[in-house]
């Protein structure tokens, strides 16, 4: 996946390699269909803005999503693509 | 899957619950929906009341939750259905919320909006909307969210989401349930109205459904739903279940299908994504759009009270001493709490014994009496002895559950969990198995992957229930020294739990080999649980319990009464001078009568099954007795007690803390004896409820008799270990 959901040429990054409290938008998650459609479906879907609550570098992680918190194990957070925002734009 | 008829009809016992509808009220059956967490529950408490009603666990299993409410002339059933944040085939909670709406044809929808959540909220709701049902939203905790710095024109949300009622509430102050119910009946007594509320895909999509809904509009009466776009869009979704939906209900299926199929094929090479991916987003694009007209944020809180709760609450070195603490407190609150209740309650089911024992006279033989004394009131009063403490460990697990806690936990062991190929949501069904594994298992529905969910439901039953408790408390009680008994019974509880995660380790390297499922869950928001939420959700679980009692425990009672009664020994049987000398022997200088039962208990059909099943329980240290009250443990573990009162020809008192009982298995067997049974009981047969339930869920036969057959095995070999090394080291004499 290289494509850029935003208008900005910026490569995305795995979600995991964000630290605590880092904001960045979702470009897309690598996985099948099920995965992806699920991850929408609990609010993490293409072009939301999120932030890092948790990352404890090993375990699971925790994003914010508007006001919802989602748990994502490490493989999972490895598979969520973002563009990094700088601070306070999210 | 769960047959919504059975759902929907008000049970046999509703507390306080009008009895009947009255011949003029219109029945009206309330489907009420929401995402997991939106506050769904408190609503439905709101609505109902204590007038609720949850699936009977043995036998049938219906999960669902309905209650009735009298509004403005409508009975209402109102059905609670899982938590859901979609209506895809994904997973089991998402399937049956979709088929109860689908094919109950509730008469309205109630979905729940958490209004500080709107679009994700919305992203379920707007798929009604699709479905086209008769549909009222809620906005949930608009006060929450009013506090966050959210304004809402509802007006003009409504009228974008086509006139959909829109009521605002606050659930767990009963704010808004009055008008919730309004809109209901509005609804409910209301023409179907013609919304069509058509979303558009974007003209590539949108063509590809209007072709595939005009190849089903033939067979549109047919089909389940009858909505032909709703089933084009859901086919292009690849939508498994609806495809077998399309292939039962159309005459020309196959064409359907492959023009399906040949859609799907074509949109991703246009749109170069999936279909259903690009389905989502647009969803979520209709749904901002007209949030964005409709709501505005006027601050942004960045840490909310839940975040800096959880600063502490999930911290990578405080995390797991406070949930492990908070486990220790809510086992010694159900041990140590319990006691004084539970002393009275004995007392009270020993006056009854003792009350309708006199009305014969001392010492008679009366089969009536046997019956009543024996059979009915030390079975279930041998049970129901254990409510408060039953109570007590279910009053924990809703607070720890209406808190929010519950996710944290799992947040925080899913570390370990994945050393065992397990992650951290498969921990919630374990902790609810300390109370019934019944419940447990149903609980693994939030597993999407079915490896993970089989594993998890394969050791469910180590977890060790409340129904176990009873066995132990008896047997240490007997058996042990005082400062013995908390220590060792804390044991069983940890060797239960540690053996569930061998097995689970085994199983996810065997039977279940395969890579772990990503893991996805949410952490809701932390809340203090309303007292009559906790009190409501307590008494549900506890119901289940005191009902299981009144029938299944009943009824084992008194057939195992009957097993132990009949055939009863002529009074010239040879057999029973030795018999009844070696019981007197046995019981000490026991009164003549209780020889003589003893004998007559040898002769009946529960003690010769008993004897003979010793050769093979006999290396485990079980004898007869054992092996006959082991016959009712697997009706329900909690008949064990009650049936060692019998076989241990005990007349008056059995109660698992009674004297005579705690003498009498004093005087029979040693403690690692004991400790055999309660390790036998702790790993094998789960019980008759647990087989239904494993049943229901899994689908098939075969994984119950596989786990039956493992479990039981296992547990022989472990009670085999325990008892042959104990006796070897000299333990198997008293203490």
């Amino acid at each position: 996946m290289t494509y850029d959901g935003t208008d900005r040429p910026v490569a995305p990054v795995a979600l995991d390699t964000l630290p605590d409290g880092a904001h960045a938008r979702l470009v897309t998650v690598s996985g099948g269909p099920g995965l992806r459609s699920r991850l929408a479906a609990m609010g993490l879907r293409t072009g939301v803005a999120i932030r890092v609550v948790h990352n404890g570098g090993r375990g699971p992680f925790v994003v914010a999503a508007g006001e919802a918190r989602i748990v994502l194990g490490r493989g999972m957070a490895r598979k969520v693509l973002v563009v990094p925002n700088g601070s306070g734009e999210a | 899957m769960v047959q919504p008829s059975d759902a929907a009809k008000p049970g046999t016992f509703e507390a306080g619950a009008p009895r009947a509808p009255a011949q003029t009220l219109r029945r009206v059956t309330v489907a009420l929906a929401g995402n997991p967490n939106s506050g769904k529950t408190t609503i439905f408490n709101a609505l109902t009341g204590s007038r609720q009603h949850v699936g009977n666990y043995p036998g049938v299993t219906v999960e669902k939750k309905a209650g009735v409410r009298v509004h403005r002339g409508l009975w209402l059933d109102i059905v609670d259905l899982p938590g859901t944040y979609s209506l895809t085939a994904y997973s089991t909670d998402e399937l049956v919320a979709r088929e109860f709406v689908i094919d109950a044809h509730p008469d309205v929808v109630v979905d729940v909006l958490d209004a500080s959540n709107l679009e994700r909220s919305l992203y379920l709701g707007v798929q009604f909307m699709e479905l086209d049902v008769p549909l009222v939203l809620v906005l949930n905790m608009s006060d929450i969210a009013a506090a966050r710095g959210f304004v809402f024109d509802l007006e003009h949300l409504s009228a974008l989401l086509g006139n959909v009622p829109l009521v605002p509430a606050v659930g767990n102050r009963g704010e808004g349930i009055e008008a919730i119910l309004d809109a209901t009946v509005a609804v409910a007594e209301a023409a179907r109205p013609e919304r069509h509320v058509a979303i558009s895909y974007g003209p590539e999509i949108d063509r590809e459904i209007e072709h595939l809904a005009s190849l089903l509009e033939p067979d549109a009466q047919r089909l389940a739903p009858r909505r032909p776009r709703w089933v084009a869009l859901k086919l292009l979704e690849g939508d498994r279940r609806i495809r077998e939906r399309v292939r039962a209900a159309c005459t020309r299926a196959d064409d359907v299908l492959v023009s399906a199929d040949a859609a799907i094929a074509r949109l991703r090479t246009i749109l170069g994504d999936d279909p259903e991916i690009v389905i989502a987003d647009r969803r979520y694009g209709f749904i901002s759009g007209a949030c964005q007209e409709t709501v505005r944020s006027t601050v942004e809180l960045r840490h909310t009270r839940s975040d800096q709760i959880d600063a502490v609450l999930t911290h990578p070195v405080l995390g797991l001493p406070i949930f492990l603490g908070l486990v220790y407190l809510m086992f010694w609150a159900t041990f140590r709490l319990g006691e004084y209740p539970m002393a009275a309650i004995d007392a009270l089911f020993l006056w009854l014994g003792q009350a309708v024992g006199g009305l014969w006279p001392a010492g008679s033989d009366s089969l009536l009496r046997s019956l009543l004394v024996d059979g009915l009131i030390h079975g279930v009063g041998g049970v129901l002895v254990f409510l408060p403490n039953i109570l007590i460990l279910f009053l924990a697990i809703s607070v720890l559950e209406d808190s929010g806690y519950m996710a944290r936990a799992a947040f925080i062991v899913d570390r370990w969990m994945h050393k065992i190929g397990l992650h951290g949501k498969s921990f919630i069904p374990m902790i609810l198995g300390f109370g019934c594994t019944v419940p447990a298992i149903l609980a693994t529905r939030v597993l999407e992957s079915r490896r993970d969910r089989l594993t998890t439901m394969f050791i469910l039953p180590l977890m060790s229930c409340s129904a176990r408790f009873p066995i132990y408390v008896m047997f240490t009680g007997a058996l042990f020294p005082e400062r013995w008994r908390t220590p060792v019974v804390w044991t069983m509880y940890v060797v239960g739990a540690v053996a569930a995660i061998a097995m689970a380790k085994v199983l996810r390297s065997t039977l279940f080999r395969g890579e772990t499922e990503p893991f996805v869950m949410e952490l809701p928001p932390y809340r203090t649980p309303t007292v009559r939420g906790t009190l409501i959700h307590m008494w549900q679980r506890g119901w289940m319990y005191v009902r299981k009692a009144g029938t299944v425990i009943l009824a084992v009672s008194v057939v195992m009464w009957a097993l132990t009664a009949f055939p009863r020994p002529a009074e010239s049987d040879a057999g029973v001078p030795d018999a009844a000398r070696a019981a007197a022997s046995v019981g000490g200088a026991g009164p003549p009568a209780a020889g003589r039962r003893a004998a007559a208990l040898e002769h009946s059909v529960a003690g010769r099954v008993g004897k003979a099943l010793e050769p093979v329980t006999r290396p485990l240290g079980f004898d007869w007795r054992i092996n006959t009250a082991l016959m009712g443990a697997f009706a329900a573990k909690e008949v064990f007690v009650a049936q060692m009162g019998i076989v241990l020809s005990l007349g008056e008192g059995v109660g698992a803390e009674s004297d005579s009982l705690h003498a009498a298995l004093q005087r029979n067997y040693s403690p690692l004896q004991a400790l055999a049974v309660m390790v036998f009981c702790l790993l094998g047969f789960p019980c008759m409820a647990t087989v239904a339930v494993m049943w229901r869920e899994s689908g098939s036969w075969g994984w119950v008799v596989l786990q039956w057959v493992i479990l039981t095995v296992m547990a022989y070999v472990a009670t085999l270990a325990v008892y042959q090394v104990g006796s070897a080291l000299g333990l198997g004499g008293a203490m």
